[in-house]
């Protein structure tokens, strides 16, 4: 393979690879705060801004793989 | 098709000073504070006009959420100051990015506006500041010796060298410990710049991708999101500066009665 196709390829593999934890993470996230609003609607305004901090923090690790991904050359 | 690069344009020079076209917007959001400041410090009066109500609308909801943080009313209103211009620094810099105009009007070859974000100096200068912002309160609030035991755990160690085989055990773990506090010192700067870098530049490719797909109503969704991201990402920021200044400023828990 010549040095452009590596780089493509890497740049696939760690976007998708990067993806899966932090795909995981959010869907358990939003899944779990679902439920306890599920149980205890009363609780939805003091649930959702701190959901919404974790799946910022989870989101920031696809968002290092993707910054890896424009690092690649 | 064209995709924003990592580093920021030079537009122009002031002598050998290249001035980015990052540092163009950020001297725009500086600019929109001090106006707004200026006028709201001249109007400031105990019946509060209608801007004035809805600053302290604002000011009300942060301090709600900054006392959840710290604790306590008094710490709140010292750090008040760093992380709340943080916080309206960061989400006023990033809504400015989605103005119309930002990567549409150009010099040359290069845009004349570019979210301020996109810049990883910016962020990796904030992150600094934040950091060792927070150290040096912990230096001045808990006292140099205090601080510094944090991080190289010598006088634990000295302490424990009459009280048995035990205690020194213990504190000889507690000063590795003490090393991957180090470590982790820097990655808080790494992690805190490259999360709000991330964010902002990786949404300003997408909006790019999307318009160049088609210029009209597909790019609207994704720029409501990053307006949800601009004010998620400020809060974050924001939020973890307070942490780190509150953290700082706590004497390491049971260290007087430390047996």
């Amino acid at each position: 393979m010549d040095h452009e196709s590596v780089v493509t390829l890497a740049k696939g593999l760690t976007m998708a690879i990067g993806g899966i934890g932090p795909a995981l993470a959010i869907g358990r996230l939003v899944a779990k705060a679902m439920e306890a609003i599920g149980r205890n609607p009363e609780a939805t305004d003091k649930l959702f801004v701190p959901m919404l901090l974790g799946a910022a923090f989870a989101e920031a690790i696809a968002i290092y793989a993707l910054v890896v991904v424009f690092t690649l050359k | 098709m064209h995709i924003p690069t990592l580093a920021p344009e030079v537009i122009f020079h002031i002598g050998r000073f290249p001035v980015t076209n990052t540092m163009v917007n950020v001297w725009l959001a500086i600019v929109v504070f001090f106006i707004i400041g200026l006028i709201l410090r001249k109007r400031l009066a105990i019946k509060p006009g209608k801007m004035q109500n809805f600053m302290e609308y604002f000011l009300e909801i942060m301090l709600g959420y900054f006392d959840q943080v710290t604790g306590d009313r008094k710490k709140t209103m010292r750090f008040l100051p760093i992380a709340g211009s943080v916080f309206f620094f960061i989400l006023l810099s990033n809504w400015l990015g989605l103005l119309p105009g930002t990567g549409s009007i150009t010099i040359g070859q290069n845009m004349l506006l570019r979210p301020a974000n996109t810049d990883l100096n910016l962020t990796v200068a904030m992150a600094l500041v934040s950091v060792i912002g927070s150290h040096l309160y912990g230096l001045f609030t808990v006292g140099i010796f205090t601080h510094l035991n944090k991080f190289v755990q010598i006088g634990t160690l000295i302490k424990s060298l009459t009280k048995g085989p035990v205690a020194i055990f213990t504190a000889v773990v507690e000063m590795v410990v003490g090393v991957i506090e180090m470590i982790s010192e820097v990655a808080k700067v790494l992690s805190l710049s490259l999360r709000l870098f991330g964010n902002i530049f990786a949404g300003e490719v997408l909006i790019s991708v999307l318009s160049s797909l088609m210029g009209i109503i597909v790019p609207t969704p994704f720029m409501l999101l990053e307006l949800l991201v601009g004010l998620i990402q400020a809060g974050v920021f924001a939020m973890l500066t307070l942490v780190y200044l509150t953290v700082m400023t706590t004497a390491p828990h049971g260290s007087e009665e430390h047996r």
